[in-house]
Parts: C-alpha cells; structure tokens; sequence
C-alpha cells in the first residue's frame, strides 16, 4: 500500500474515532476529555518537512474543529505540535539514525522509551494548549492543571492500547 | 476563535463546515438512529399521550360557556394571532460530554430556520437554541453549554431566575438569581419564564439541590434537565413570529432614553 493511501485511511478512521466514539461516549468525569486523532501527526513519515507537517497539522485540526464547532481551537493545537515534532524527533533519535532505516516513529523505529517521552511530551503539549485556551475562556488554574493531568493520562492510555493493537509493522528501508 | 472576531469569515466558514459536518454526522445518524428507535418510540408515545389530554373533548364545559354568540369580525382570527410556530427537525450531529455542547439539526435557513430561535425535545422539554445554520442545517447551542442563559421561573412561586451550565455533570444544570425569600423545595418544576424564546411554561428541570449562598441573597440551585440529551432523535424549533414586533419597542425605548 502506498504511503499517501496508508495515511488517509489512517486519518479517516482516527477522525472517525474521534468525533463519533471519544466525543460521544458518556464521560468518566468532566476533567476527562481524551484526544487521540493527533496521533495522525505523530505517525507522519520522518521524511515530512517542517512546513508540510504544519499544513497538514492545520487541516488535521480544522477539520476536527469543523465537528466540534471550535473553529480555530484544534487547529491551533496541531500546528504547534507539529511545529515542535521535528525538533523532538532530532533530540529522541538513537545514535544510529533510525530516520534512514525506519520510515515514521514508533515503538520499534524509536525504542520503547524515546517512543514514550515523544508520545507524553507532544500529547501533553497539545492538551494543555487546548485547555488552556479553555481555561482562560471560563475556568480557572486548577481547572487546567487537573483537567490537562487527567486528560493526558487517558489519551495515553488509550494512545498505548492503539500502539498495542494495530502493531504497525515497519519496512526497513534499503538504504 | 479567529473566525468568531469577523463575520464575514465567520459566515463564509461556518455555512461550509455546517453543510459539509451535516452531511457526514447526517449518514452516521441514519444508522446510529435504527438502535435508538425504541426510546424514540416510547417517548413519542408520551408525547401523544400528553397531547390527547388538552383535547377539548376531553373537558366537559360548563353550561354559560355554550352560550351561541354571534361573531360580526369577519376574519380567521386563528391565523394572525399565532405567536409560536412549531417546525420538527431531525437531529444529525449531538455532543454531550464536552465542554461546550452543541446539537446540529437538519433543517436550515432554505426551511424557515433563523438565528435565537428557542429548540425543544418531543416532549417539550427545553434543549437550547439556534446560535449558527447553513442552507440546510442549524447549529443548536444546547443547555450544556457555558455560554448558555435561559430565562426561568420556577412554576410553583413564579420567581424568576436564569438557568447556566457549570460544566460538571451532563443533566444537571443551575438556577441562580432566585432570592431568599422565596419558598423552594426539592422537585420543584423549574419552566421557561416566557420572556424570551420560549412560550411560558415549557420543562427545563425540576429541582434536586438547593444550596445556601452565604455571599449573596440568592440560593444556587441545581436542576435535573428534563431533556435526555444523550438521547435525542427529533427536536422542534420555536418560533416566535411576534418578536420582531417586540424588538422594535425595546429598540425605540433604548433610543428615547439615549
């Protein structure tokens, strides 16, 4: 399958997930709201350049604000994670440069840890700008810092339990 | 947020990402809406019943009434006294848990919806009010949201009040500015107020907490909606065709006292 189809299924059915499961289902409580469409961003090829990361962060988020009627609010939140996912990506890297071997991040192209660190930082960056923007509109700190706790430890959750089903199986590019 | 600040892109935007969601939530209801036909069904029936018990049939009328009275105006008066039009629309698009919750129905400004119309259940219960719409579909802000402010009395003293949503749980919301003095108690009906959108006395809750507020003279009290907004198949948007007249008063009496 080709890369460019890989993805758009891809982000059809995360959008789908998102809009039609994670905003419907009768909430835990609500501090927990979780997000887990980004992880279309997270999983863009390495080979993505900053600019067209940021695009695609842009309509990503647009497109679930166009859901939610939040326009502007998601989009936001993707392009500033998108902005500072190569930067991440550079600093996670191992020694020998999985960027030429692997084609996109992962628990096997990244190792389990730098996978982890990447996934916390970058779902954590963007809740906490979405819900700062939220809190500044009617709330106050602690409603921010619980709610930005609580929500990015079930997207976490449930970004692991999507790593552990769908194991993406990684071609090792010829050099 | 960027869009809300200019209105033109507001309109430009919003009439597209309206069109377009509506369409895509509106396939998604189609099959989503087949498992929820039952609880459809069964509040219908409620609906139905509610309705044959204003029959006039059903009231025996005391004799001075039926006395024959010759009417010389000879005009349908039914047609032009009507002040509230009830238009059914389908819902397509529905959150709840959010933050900020809104309801998208299919029926838009080619179907004779417009802006502040108030939106009721089946049962008549309030759900919120149209705040955006598109060619064929409108955006309700439903009760669930911050932004929402409901004019209310409670039924049994007639004190007024406002009703606002805290963002905690998903049927309760709040009734704030109902003084001291006033005799609340626990299951109270809690109405629209019949100043705004809605006609008088349509649900919005009844009461289930009242809380002390020790700053205010007010209490704060909680309601349990009357609309399950986790489950709403079908809505009718109010319109109440009298309130052009009665923005133009409010207007000339700002501008006499300007």
């Amino acid at each position: 399958m080709s890369n460019l189809l890989k993805n758009i299924i891809r982000f059809i059915l995360l959008m789908f997930v998102q809009v039609f499961v994670l905003n419907r289902i009768p909430a835990l409580h609500h501090y927990i709201n979780p997000y887990i469409y980004l992880l279309f961003i997270l999983w863009l090829p390495f080979k993505t350049g900053r600019l067209q990361l940021m695009i695609m962060g842009f309509i990503t988020g647009l497109v679930l604000d166009y859901f939610t009627k939040t326009p502007g609010l998601h989009a936001s939140a993707c392009v500033l994670i998108s902005y500072l996912r190569p930067l991440l990506i550079n600093l996670l890297i191992p020694q020998e440069s999985s960027e030429i071997n692997y084609e996109e991040p992962s628990i096997t192209s990244l190792g389990f840890m730098p996978y982890f660190v990447y996934l916390l930082l970058l779902v954590f960056l963007h809740h906490s700008w979405l819900f700062l923007l939220e809190a500044i509109q009617f709330a106050g700190i602690m409603y921010f810092l619980t709610k930005t706790l609580l929500s990015v430890a079930v997207s976490l959750i449930l970004t692991l339990v999507v790593e552990l089903l769908f194991v993406r199986r990684q071609r090792i590019r010829a050099a | 947020m960027l869009f809300t600040y200019n209105r033109f892109h507001h309109a430009v935007f919003m009439n597209y990402a309206n069109e377009y969601t509506g369409k895509i939530s509106g396939q998604y209801n189609s099959i989503e809406y087949y498992f929820k036909l039952k609880r459809t069904n069964d509040s219908l029936v409620k609906a139905n019943e509610r309705l044959y018990n204003k029959l006039k049939q059903d009231f025996e009328i005391p004799d001075s009434v039926s006395k024959l009275v010759l009417d010389t105006i000879r005009v349908d008066s039914t047609n032009i006294n009507r002040k509230f039009l009830y238009m059914q629309a389908k819902v397509v698009g529905n959150s709840v848990g959010l933050p900020n919750n809104y309801v998208q129905v299919s029926r838009g400004s080619l179907q004779g919806v417009e802006k502040e119309l108030g939106v009721i259940d089946i049962n008549g219960a309030v759900v919120g009010h149209v705040v955006d719409l598109s060619n064929n579909y409108a955006v309700v802000m439903s009760l669930l949201h911050k932004q929402n402010n409901t004019s209310a009395r409670l039924k049994k003293s007639g004190a007024f009040g406002s009703v606002i949503w805290d963002g905690e749980k998903t049927n309760v919301v709040l009734l704030k500015d109902i003084p001291k003095n006033i005799k609340v108690t626990v299951g109270d009906s809690v109405v629209t107020s019949g100043y705004g959108r809605f006609p008088y006395g349509l649900l919005i809750g009844t009461v289930s907490e009242i809380e002390n507020d020790t700053k205010t003279n007010t209490y704060i009290i909680r309601v349990k909606t009357a609309a399950d907004f986790y489950n709403i198949q079908y809505v009718y948007v109010i319109n109440n065709l009298k309130k052009e007249e009665l923005n133009d008063i409010m207007k000339r009496v700002k501008k006499a006292n300007e």
